[in-house]
């Protein structure tokens, strides 16, 4: 039986589990009317069905994760010898014919006759290691049924259980999401301690040419200068910075003003329409927006430029940054709205009440009144705006140069990131490693401006409650 | 209004209690505080939420220099009558007012006149201290900036100062006016919050409960103040407490069910109310 049809039973079983442990606290209850339960039906309920599914679900989840493992070492052992020395093959390979002939999926050349005496043989174990697992699941979750259904007593603290496992279950699914940042986190400084191997972290953080010649085959000790380039992480920082500030340009006072008009101008109802209609900004793919500044802002700006006497390239710094700017707008108005509609109405009263006009009352008690929060959204914005990568690879030029000049063809941090890790480098090699050193570095800005970003959000809603 | 001429309160015909109608009772009372010189005129207010009339058709005159205050049970209408004196309502998108509000003669409600002006004439303090998360000197200013009342620095801090002084506050903090008004006690607050709206120099001063979120010792500090501002100022003022009315009104107006009930002399509504609802207000019997 497959592990899906597993599952659905076990869910049966825990609704059957529920049922029989409602019924019989009810009937625990009426042939002992002076005692009061302790809990309510529903509760002895869910204890049954818990304990019919958990320790069954645990079997399931060992047993797939140990089978296979057992299975093929059993098939191992079981491999004439001197097939194996005739082969001269290895055993890794071996294996992987013998589970894809068992499976039924083809291999490439003739199956040898002793192959595929192993393939049958580990057919047989799976087919009776399924078995095995249904049967050891029904009698675990019989068990723990029946163990617990017959547990139901008028003192029995069901509700504890209940309570104590759903809050086991919460700890498990928040470790799950807490591991994997920690496991990015490692792997990437796993990968950067090995480029810093090869390349000084001086040269990485202070170099001011970015130039990672290709190299066709890895790092030879000989050739270990002449196939290295330059890997400085400043121009790629500064191409970064730049599109991102160009972005907050056009983002900030564009989702400030629609906050505040939300906020405190629409009527209600427009309010209501008009914001989600905003938030849908954030939601297109960012592949969409690349389109859309390649093909329509790009072409745009470059002939505004030249109408003006400019030099404007068609995919520059300003393209980019125009078009991320847009797609950031929503990050800003919305959280600005919520952080503006925050604050009390009586400050408003106050300045309204003292003679101050609607834009006075805005402009002078309103917004600052705001500004920690206002401030955390920004950040927050700008941290969107450094990591964003799609934008950039289509419209940014990917030109790698040093320039402060925003008509210029820039790179940033994460268009290199796809371009290092695209392509058949060699993955060992620096010019593959290099990505997770730029990754780790990306990252640790981003969590940095997020964590600032938090501290002053935080602090700002303290402030009212 | 300390010691008004002995009022006649009532005529001949209107002696029997219960027939006696709202209006007689807003006639009634302006006559009788002829003496003083009218500030401000309601007739017929009647203000709608939506289509659901709070306050029907009330006549009011709020005479100079005198303490008024409005009492009467929750959802009465006072206060939402007290916010139609300088056009807080408008700032409600449902309100909508009608009949008609003078102040020294003018129709508060005409569209030509501009509502920043007529809040700077008829300032507010708020039932919950709002003090501006801003510094003591700049919750002060707030308001002269504003209307331009002073062009210089030094202009500025003389007006910071004498209104901080007449709102009996300047001892307790003229040494740190760059401190965060809202670092300051419930009863500091509201204190600044009354001198915030002395600083642009007002006609009226409406107080909406002014003393509902201060304890006994900050209420009896704020109703001192009120005695004295009222040499310069008009003051209205909601209240709850009726003690407190007796205490600081020189007239006192009960409202009932969105009606005026019944306005006249502090003295003569809390010893000898006229209103069978009134006093049932007044002696505890329900509000």
């Amino acid at each position: 039986m497959s592990n899906f049809s597993l599952i659905v039973l076990l869910l049966a079983l825990m609704a059957i589990g529920y049922q029989l442990g409602m019924v019989r606290s009810r009937r625990v209850a009426t042939v002992n009317p002076q005692q009061k339960m302790h809990s309510r039906p529903h509760h002895y309920g869910m204890m049954v069905g818990l304990w019919a599914v958990i320790p069954a679900f645990f079997i399931l989840v060992l047993w797939t994760l140990l089978a296979p493992g057992v299975i093929s070492s059993m098939v191992a052992a079981q491999l004439p010898a001197e097939a194996l020395a005739a082969e001269g093959m290895n055993a890794d390979v071996i294996m992987r014919r013998i589970s894809n002939l068992a499976a039924n999926f083809g291999v490439v050349a003739e199956a040898e006759q002793w192959e595929l005496a192993a393939a049958a043989y580990m057919q047989q174990l799976k087919s009776s290691s399924a078995l095995l697992l249904t049967g050891l699941m029904a009698a675990i979750a019989a068990a723990g049924l029946f163990f617990s259904y017959n547990r139901i007593q008028p003192e029995l603290r069901a509700r504890h259980q209940i309570e104590r496992t759903v809050k086991t279950v919460l700890i498990i699914c928040s470790t799950v999401a807490i591991l994997t940042t920690i496991g990015i986190v490692l792997s990437m400084v796993g990968e950067t301690i090995k480029f810093f191997s090869f390349i000084p972290p001086a040269d990485f953080f202070f170099g001011t040419t970015w130039n990672p010649r290709f190299s066709t085959t890895g790092v030879s000790e000989g050739s270990l200068t002449g196939s290295q380039g330059s890997f400085g992480l400043l121009p790629l920082l500064s191409g970064t910075m730049l599109v991102a500030a160009i972005a907050l340009l056009v983002a900030i006072p564009l989702g400030l003003m629609v906050a505040i008009y939300l906020a405190e101008y629409a009527p209600a109802n427009f309010r209501a329409t008009a914001k989600p209609i905003i938030e849908v900004l954030a939601g297109i793919p960012t592949i969409v927006y690349g389109f859309f500044a390649l093909v329509t802002v790009g072409p745009f700006l470059a002939d505004f430029g030249a109408s003006i006497g400019l030099t404007i390239r068609a995919t520059s710094a300003l393209t980019a940054g125009v078009v991320m700017g847009i797609m950031i707008i929503p990050f800003i108005s919305s959280l600005s709205d919520d952080i503006i509609t925050q604050v009390p109405k009586a400050l408003r009263d106050a300045s309204l009440g003292l003679g101050a006009t609607k834009s006075e009352t805005v402009r002078k008690v309103v917004l600052p009144a705001a500004l920690p929060g206002i401030v955390g959204a920004v950040l927050l914005a700008a941290s969107r705006a450094i990591g964003e990568t799609m934008i950039v690879v289509l419209a940014a030029g990917n030109s790698p140069t040093l320039t402060a000049n925003p008509f210029e063809a820039v790179s940033t941090v994460t268009v290199t990131i796809v371009n290092q890790l695209t392509g058949d480098n060699d993955f060992a090699s620096p010019q593959s490693l290099v990505a997770f050193a730029l990754g780790l570095t990306l990252f640790v800005i981003t969590l940095l401006l997020n964590v600032v970003a938090l501290v002053i959000v935080r602090k700002y809603r303290e402030q009212y409650e | 209004m300390n010691n008004p001429a002995k009022p006649r309160i009532l005529t001949e015909q209107d002696v029997t209690l219960h027939g006696v109608t709202k209006a007689d009772l807003a006639m009634t009372a302006i006559e009788t505080n002829s003496s003083g010189k009218v500030k401000m005129t309601a007739r017929d207010v009647k203000v709608f939420y939506g289509d659901n009339e709070a306050i029907h058709g009330v006549n009011l005159d709020v005479i100079e220099n005198e303490v008024i205050a409005f009492i009467g049970p929750s959802g009465c209408g006072k206060s939402t009558f007290l916010r139609c004196l300088n056009r807080m309502n408008d700032t409600i998108d449902i309100c909508r007012v009608t009949g008609s509000i003078k102040m020294d003669g003018r129709d508060i409600y005409d569209p030509t006149l501009d509502v920043v002006q007529l809040r700077a004439q008829v300032g507010m303090v708020f039932q919950k201290p709002n003090p501006f998360p801003k510094s003591i000197y700049e919750n002060i200013a707030y308001g002269p900036r504003l209307h331009g009342l002073a062009s210089r620095k030094s202009e500025l801090d003389d007006v910071v100062e004498s209104s901080l002084r007449r709102a009996g506050l300047w001892n307790e903090v003229k040494d740190r006016l760059d401190q965060p008004g809202t670092g300051l006690s419930g009863g500091q607050q509201q204190r600044l919050c009354i001198a915030r709206s002395i600083a642009v120099s007002p006609d009226v001063i409406l107080m909406d409960e002014p003393c509902s979120a201060l304890d006994p010792i900050a209420t009896s500090i704020i109703e001192e103040l009120i005695d004295e501002l009222k040499q310069n100022f008009t003051i209205v003022i909601v209240t709850h407490n009726m003690q407190q009315a007796a205490r600081v009104s020189d007239r006192t107006a009960f409202f009932h069910l969105g009606d005026l009930i019944e306005i006249g002399a502090t003295n003569e509504v809390f010893t000898n109310p006229k209103n069978k609802r009134t006093e049932d207000y007044i002696t505890g019997r329900y509000g």
